[in-house]
């Protein structure tokens, strides 16, 4: 079977239902973090699977976005991680269900 | 002449003013270091007007003369500047050397004084501000210090604010002076609208030299204006009354007022604007200066006479210092400018003397002020006598070696030759009289006889007191060696002429019958009042002896020829008058006026407050009510769940996909 653009489509999709899924159903804000995080990955996927599938680009566009973007990611994980500590002290409590002072 | 104070000439002036702002933001418990702050202010100043004085000996007949621009409005500029040349170097030494040695009395005078350091910021402003008269170039400067003159005047006159008499004083001083003020200024402003410049001297383009030209036809008017104001500071009749009620000062403060800083203002302005009076002088008479000479004659026999039937002793002083103004005046007025600015700074020295000299008999004998209550008291103050004795000399024109003598002479002298009339002349010679008459009055009264009521317990004043008082003696009668006809050294200084000593002019007609008159003067005074000199004369004393001949003259001078009730009956009754027709006016005219306007303004508030209320207020009211509903409506949508809301974007992300698959 060769891989083809569905396959590595189909796979992403999945990857982010479950991120999604994960991001909506648990009560633990670093499992939240955990899932958008799988869901930017779904989304690098797609960025190399477009770029390896697409016409044959002599440049590493599609690899260099992903790159970029885990880069971000990874940045982004540290003011997370950060907040989540900040609300920890501040709430006792990390779980989100709790955090509802912006109820209106 | 160009040496470095001769330049900075302002230097002299500040000095005093900054020790003076130093010493009222020192705390009040400060006491030594505010006296000691202002004597050091005078010390230094008194070094720089040394030196000034030594720099206008160099180039005789010059004048060194700093302007500068205050403010600039459109294309005219405001210049104001200082000078320096012969006139004010010599009034600055006088000032300050006899400020000095005041300043050194009142350490032992205020002593027990519980505003003590507020005196001395106070004298030592008083001080700066009279140095800037002197040294001012622009008529607009002079009028500036002269007010401060005026407003220290009137915080030191009533320094013992918490007695009403010295604060009606300070009152009076004020105002009084203030009438003369007004003169000045108008003068001014017209001086300035005829000739566009107040600068004094300006490379031959000033108020005094080339502007004279552009006077024309009103220089008469604005000489007596600006002449008004010298009345009014030097205590000239009419405006004299304030001057001896100035006495409700501290002793130290009358003698400056009297000696240095105050009144001699007034004789100085006329003198420094000199040729306004001259200008279309015949034969060196013009109007303006026959009215000097008039007003100076008057005042000068008046106080002499009221001086005759005083029981207080500064009084006395004071109305010996009306009438020697009064002498300048005429000296100034008949043309003889030199000899009234040398009478200027010798009665400057033996008035503080005689003052101070009062002081310290007032002080030793319990702040009694009335001659009659004391006497014999030659024997326990013998330096107070001696020095006081030296100032009577001097004042009353004992010849040879006092001062005073010397320039009553040449006063006498120059109204002797005034063209216009022979009469000031005459009755410049009864005033002789009468002042040698007073002055021995008042020194047998307090210094000769038996020891009196207040003189019983009587002791010497400190030398802290004494000390100044000797200075003074010294000055006094170390000044006359340059003021005999002989060696005219100050004269022809002052005018500006080279000296050349001359023995012969020592003997003079004039020379003779003067001194005779004084000796006639003292001679009637001892003859009067010889008996209270005697030994048993404790009866006696409640009567004076003049008031025994002639009660009711007497009694028209110890009133003080009622020309302060002449005033009170017809000036301030008027202006009282005055007020309360304004007083009426104000509460019922202008006042209803006001009022009708308060209350038309109250009617449209109150109609605009029913409109507001009514209808504006409940349209606001609605649409408020709602936002708000509305508001509340939407504030159930956000529950604070983060995951309900990344829930619904989920969904709502699919639905839009669902869409967007299903129309394409």
């Amino acid at each position: 079977m060769t891989p083809t653009l569905q396959i590595f489509l189909i796979i992403s999709a999945a990857l982010f239902a479950i991120g999604l899924l994960a991001a909506l159903s648990r009560h633990h804000a670093i499992f939240i973090l955990i899932g958008i995080e799988m869901m930017l990955a779904a989304a690098n996927l797609n960025f190399i699977a477009f770029w390896r599938f697409g016409p044959q680009a002599p440049q590493p566009v599609g690899v260099m976005i992903a790159i970029f973007s885990i880069a971000i990611a990874a940045a982004e994980w540290t003011v997370g991680l950060a907040m989540v500590i900040a609300v920890y002290r501040h709430f006792r409590t990390t779980n989100v269900d709790q955090l509802n002072q912006l109820k209106g | 002449m160009n040496t470095w104070i001769a330049t900075n000439i302002w230097l002299i002036p500040a000095v005093p003013l900054v020790m003076s702002l130093m010493i009222l933001s020192l705390p009040n418990s400060a006491r030594g270091l505010g006296a000691w702050f202002a004597i050091i202010g005078q010390i230094l100043a008194l070094a720089m007007s040394i030196f000034a004085f030594g720099s206008t000996l160099q180039a005789p007949g010059s004048a060194t003369i700093q302007n500068f621009t205050w403010f600039t409005f459109g294309d005219s500029a405001l210049r104001l500047g200082w000078i320096l040349d012969p006139l004010a170097a010599a009034m600055l030494v006088m000032i300050l050397l006899v400020g000095l040695c005041i300043f050194v009395f009142s350490v032992g005078y205020m002593t027990d004084d519980k505003n003590f350091k507020r005196f001395f910021g106070y004298l030592s402003f008083f001080s700066a501000a009279m140095l800037g008269v002197v040294i001012a170039n622009s008529l607009l400067l002079l009028f500036i210090c002269w007010e401060l003159v005026g407003f220290a005047s009137y915080l030191l006159i009533g320094f013992w604010i918490e007695r009403p008499s010295a604060a009606a004083a300070a009152k009076k001083a004020f105002i009084t002076t203030r009438i003369g003020d007004l003169g000045l200024f108008l003068g001014m402003l017209w001086l300035y609208h005829q000739s566009g410049t107040l600068l004094f001297y300006d490379d031959g383009k000033g108020c005094l030299e080339g502007g004279l030209a552009l006077l024309g036809a009103n220089t008469t008017f604005i000489a007596l204006l600006i002449f008004f104001g010298a009345v009014g500071k030097s205590g000239q009749f009419p405006l004299h009354v304030w001057l001896p009620d100035a006495m409700e000062g501290p002793t130290p403060v009358s003698a400056l007022i009297h000696a240095a800083t105050m009144v001699a203002a007034g004789v100085f302005l006329v003198a420094r604007v000199y040729p306004i009076f001259l200008v279309g002088a015949i034969n060196g008479v013009t109007t303006s200066l026959t009215v000097v000479v008039w007003i100076g004659v008057i005042t000068g026999l008046m106080a002499a006479l009221i001086a005759i039937a005083q029981s207080d002793i500064k009084r006395i002083l004071a109305y010996s210092t009306v009438s020697q103004l009064g002498l300048m005046m005429v000296s100034l007025g008949v043309g003889g400018v030199g000899a009234g600015i040398m009478h200027l700074l010798a009665h400057g020295f033996f008035k503080a003397l005689l003052f101070l000299g009062a002081g310290s008999v007032i002080h030793g004998s319990h702040h009694e002020q009335d001659i009659r209550k004391m006497g014999g008291l030659r024997r326990v103050m013998p330096v107070t006598f001696l020095t006081y004795a030296v100032g009577m000399m001097a004042l009353s024109g004992v010849p040879l070696i006092f001062s005073g003598a010397w320039t009553k002479e040449e006063v006498l002298h120059s109204a002797a030759h005034w063209p216009a009339s022979r009469v000031p002349y005459f009755l410049l010679l009864a005033g002789v009289v009468l002042t040698a008459l007073y002055m021995t009055r008042q020194v047998i009264y307090v210094f000769f006889g038996n020891r009196r009521q207040a003189s019983e317990h009587a002791r010497e004043s400190s030398s802290v007191m004494t000390i100044p008082l000797i200075v003074l003696a010294i000055c006094t009668v170390a000044f006359s060696i340059v003021l005999t006809p002989a060696w005219p050294w100050l004269h022809n200084y002052l005018t500006r002429e080279s000296a050349h000593f001359d023995m012969a002019q020592l003997i003079q007609p004039m020379l003779i019958l003067s001194f005779l008159l004084v000796a006639a003067g003292i001679g009637l005074g001892v003859a009067i009042y010889r008996r209270i000199a005697l030994p048993d004369s404790h009866q006696l004393v409640d009567l004076d002896p003049i008031a025994k001949a002639q009660p009711a003259l007497f009694g028209f001078l110890e009133n003080k020829m009622w020309i302060d009730e002449l005033y009170d009956r017809t000036v301030i009754a008027l202006a009282k008058r005055a007020a309360r027709v304004s007083d009426w006016m104000d509460r019922y005219f202008w006042d209803g006026l006001v009022r009708g306007f308060a209350d038309l303004g109250q009617l449209f508030g109150f109609v605009m407050n029913s409109v507001d209320e009514r209808g504006i207020n409940a349209g606001v009211d609605e649409t408020t009510a709602g936002t708000r509903g509305l508001g509340r409506l939407m504030s159930l949508a956000h529950s604070g769940q983060i995951q309900t809301y990344l829930g619904v974007i989920a969904i709502g992300m699919l639905a839009l996909l669902l869409l967007y698959a299903w129309l394409a």
